[in-house]
């Protein structure tokens, strides 16, 4: 086996290295920056040039190499290379090959484009690591354009009647790629500081952010009523969105499809957004790679797995410690 | 359709009553009069006759949508929603209908005597004509049930708002077994009397439960106390020669209670009753067990009517010699409740609810202490001086209920949630120790926070052990400390008990699971409870 689960994680023999580990490790190959994949506590990490600055960010001093997508190296016995999985800014699958056998671990991914992420590329392989954190028939994600259409509605909507838009995405990622879909023409836009930070790291690798407001205890918000607020998901529910009266609520999710979700989060609205495929965008991404073997992490494994079977896969599933998409993330500050 | 799917919209993407509120007074106001009637009728629980059943509906959906039919099973069971798992499914529209409301509920009556290949194709054709929400409250239609956070009080509100009438009044129409059928706009709305439909009940007077102790109530004088019985909530009517039980749920029993039919020949016509149905022996009340089997058939075999007889255990006059008491003080409605059945043979299956007499709150409290010997499930407080209000109104009617049964168990096993909690662990069993080994026996679901299931889902994800289907082997760490309000011997239970409202009083994150309860302080409960 190029790759096997170990209680530490993704375990390849062959270049004596993890990817994603969940327990401290000598070598770590990273796909991306969110908190289930890149952990503290290894030795070396490997990741993307543009991974690497969030990375930094969340995780302070840690021993870093980068890479570039489409860089191939030699680690042991495995050459490895990193390639663009669309899931967030600098967010890789990573392609290990030994003996001629080719695994892809795929991380999260998604195939829609955003301005932000490098889009999603095809990489062929014998087995491929998929993610299925959607991987029911009923999430089904409708248009980009759209769903910037109806957030913007939305939020000019309760701008003329004096309100609050708070908006709960995840700092990392999703809140950047709301950011992009924001007319900045109806208001301004304030933001939680875990999202705020994370924007300044972007904003430092280039990334073309609109304009953001940092909400602090200074900030007059007499001044700005009817600003469209950015929140990390878990802050919606908080004492720090308390601050914002009036209010509407909304939740940018790909766990909005579902109304039994946001009606439990008692959010006003749930716009469906993800940084994860759908149910069509991950059949479509198996097919694609032309692996005959399918293991399924994190989501409805199960019954993706069941689903792969009947459509002639050899699929497995692989117990991993990965959460995919959650609307917990608390912030900070 | 398009007005009603949007008003469902605005409904579904509030949290707040007062924009619920004015959303549907605004739909009342504008809407045709039998779109009217339909949306009163859906969101007080009343629905179209279901012309399709929903095997046949999740066939054709699974079909539509190219995927197998268990697929859309485990899609349902996390959706939790028939109607929106179709509705998600699907693929998109590539026509658009434009029928009202009423009108669609007619189509959907005449596919009810139509062959199953003309339904196929009427409810494909539908389904390909309708926005994802539109299929949605299309669905709802097909499968009953427009449970979306809007109460029969607040639409009564609006409705109120909107025809400009009294809220008190309305309640009172809009009881009963009516449909959008059986009666029109003005029959329902603008009659004169609301007792002109002779069937028609008076809302139900619902109480508060007592928090603290009663202290905070004033003199205990002002107040008349008797048994919170463990039945089913019953009004009956007696009118135009007719006898009429309701159930709280508005649901005509007559027919499943027999016994109180000689009840229409001996209490005088323009008699309506509130009060509580009891299997009961003649002596005392039977366990709910007993009744419990009564309620669920709709006709009762002659033994069963031997072995668990049902009496109307009485506890307030609403409607005398056609008159409506509801303003009269609670004490003279009382009153007049007993002299009323004092003229009763014993042998009617009417008896008073007896008042239980107290001086101070201290007595009170020892004699609720003995609730359960009385097969109560605590006490009831009504204030001497008060109206029978309509609905749940703070302050006049009081239940204080018998802190309940608890035990300390292990969880061990854990099942995803649907619907409102569909990725979050909520279903757990628990269970006792017997000796060495871990006995499950009960399950619950309710009475940890959002952020507690939050917390409990993610160790379950890291802590399964075996998987069986949806359900997993959780590792044994955790120990809850469960609430119920009974406990009865079950040859169908592993552990030989069932439990009556099981659910999580606390997560006892201090306890070891060594010092969990025992099989046998179980048994100890059974004996001393059961």
């Amino acid at each position: 086996m190029v790759l096997h689960v170990t209680p530490k994680g993704l375990f390849c023999p062959a270049g004596d290295f993890h990817i994603d580990p969940w327990r401290p490790v000598a070598r770590a190959l990273i796909t991306h920056g969110h908190a289930d994949h890149a952990r503290d506590g290894h030795g070396a990490y490997l990741a993307t040039d543009l991974a690497a600055p969030v990375m930094r960010h969340r995780l302070g001093e840690i021993t870093l190499d980068t890479i570039r997508y489409g860089e191939a190296r030699q680690i042991g016995d495995a050459r490895v290379s990193f390639h663009p999985a669309g899931h967030v800014p600098g967010s890789a699958q990573i392609r290990v090959e030994v003996g001629g056998e080719v695994w892809v671990v795929s991380g999260d991914y998604k195939l829609e484009a955003d301005p932000l992420s490098t889009p999603f590329e095809t990489v062929r392989c014998h087995h491929f690591i998929s993610e299925c954190t959607f991987g029911l028939p009923v999430f089904d994600w409708p248009d980009a354009a759209e769903v910037a259409r109806e957030i913007n509605t939305w939020w000019s909507r309760n701008a003329a009647e004096g309100r609050f838009s708070l908006l709960g995405a995840y700092a990392l990622g999703k809140a950047q790629r709301v950011l992009m879909m924001l007319d900045p023409t109806i208001g301004p836009i304030l933001t939680h500081g875990a999202i705020e930070a994370t924007n300044a790291v972007m904003r430092a690798q280039g990334l073309p952010l609109p304009e953001t407001h940092h909400v602090t205890p200074e900030t007059d918000l007499c001044a700005r009523q009817g600003a469209l607020v950015l929140a990390p998901p878990g802050a919606l529910a908080g004492p720090w969105a308390r601050r914002f009266r009036p209010t509407s609520t909304a939740l940018a999710s790909g766990w909005m499809r579902l109304r039994g979700v946001r009606r439990r989060r008692a959010a006003d609205r749930g716009f469906v957004l993800s940084d994860h495929a759908d149910w069509a965008g991950l059949n479509r991404a198996i097919a694609e790679t032309g692996a005959e073997t399918i293991h399924v992490t994190h989501g409805y494994t199960d019954i993706f797995a069941r689903w792969l079977t009947e459509q002639g896969y050899d699929a497995r599933v692989l117990r991993t410690e990965f959460t995919g998409e959650t609307l917990d993330e608390a912030g900070e500050t | 359709m398009k007005d009603f799917a949007a008003l469902f919209a605005t409904l579904d993407q509030t949290t707040r009553t007062n924009t619920k509120v004015t959303a549907l007074a605004d739909y009342f106001r504008t809407a045709p009069e039998a779109d009217r009637l339909w949306t009163i009728a859906l969101f007080s629980g009343r629905r179209p006759k279901r012309a399709i059943t929903t095997t046949r509906l999740r066939e054709w959906a699974a079909e539509r949508a190219g995927i197998p039919l268990w697929l859309f099973e485990e899609s349902y069971a996390i959706v939790g929603d028939l109607a929106e798992t179709i509705a998600l499914v699907l693929p998109p529209p590539s026509t658009t209908h434009n029928a009202s409301l009423a009108a669609w509920v007619d189509h959907l009556r005449a596919l009810k005597d139509a062959e199953d290949a003309t339904r196929k194709e009427q409810v494909l054709a539908a389904w390909e004509g309708l926005t994802p929400l539109g299929r949605l409250v299309f669905n709802k239609l097909l499968t009953g049930g427009f449970r979306i956070g809007i109460s029969r009080k607040l639409m009564t509100r609006a409705l109120a708002q909107a025809l400009d009438r009294d809220e008190a009044d309305l309640a009172h129409r809009l009881m009963g077994d009516w449909t959008p059928d059986s009666t029109t706009w003005a029959d329902l709305i603008e009659s004169h009397d609301p007792t002109d439909t002779l069937s028609r009940p008076y809302p139900f007077c619902l109480a508060h439960g007592l928090e603290d102790g009663p202290e905070s109530l004033g003199p205990p004088a002002d107040w008349l106390a008797e048994w919170k019985w463990d039945g089913i909530r019953g009004q009956v009517i007696v009118r135009g020669g007719q006898i009429f039980i309701w159930s709280r749920g508005e649901e005509l029993m007559t027919d499943r209670f027999p016994d109180l039919a000689p009840l229409r020949d001996l209490l005088p016509d323009g008699t309506v009753i509130d009060g509580e149905l009891l299997a009961h022996d003649g002596d005392a009340p039977l366990p709910f067990a007993a009744l419990q089997k009564r309620i669920t058939r709709k006709t009762v075999p002659k033994n069963l009517l031997t072995e668990a007889p049902v009496i109307l255990m009485a506890y307030d006059l609403l409607e005398e010699g056609g008159r409506d008491l509801r303003a009269t003080p609670f004490a003279a409605r009382r009153a007049r409740l007993e002299t009323l059945l004092s003229a009763l043979p014993h042998t009617a299956p009417l008896r008073p609810s007896p008042p239980i007499p107290f001086t101070t709150w201290d007595d009170l409290s020892t004699t609720r202490a003995s609730a359960r010997a009385h097969r109560a499930e605590g006490l009831m407080l009504k204030r001497r001086s008060g109206p029978y209000h309509a609905g749940r109104k703070k302050g006049d009617w009081w239940k204080w209920k018998l802190d309940p049964l608890t035990l300390d168990a292990v969880m061990i096993y854990a099942q995803q949630g649907h619907g409102r909690r569909a990725n979050l662990f909520t279903d757990f069993t628990f269970a006792v120790w017997d000796g060495e080994t871990l006995v499950p026996f009960t399950k619950a679901y309710s009475g940890l926070t959002d952020a507690e299931f939050r917390q409990i889902t993610a160790w379950v994800r890291r802590n399964t052990t075996e998987r069986f289907g949806p359900v997993r082997q959780v590792r044994p760490e955790h120990v809850f400390e469960i609430a119920f309000e009974g406990i009865q011997a079950s040859p169908r239970h592993k552990s030989g008990v069932a439990l009556r409202f099981p659910r999580m009083a606390r997560w006892r994150q201090d306890k070891p699971t060594h010092e969990a309860n025992t099989l046998t302080d179980l048994r100890a409960m059974l004996a001393q409870y059961g």
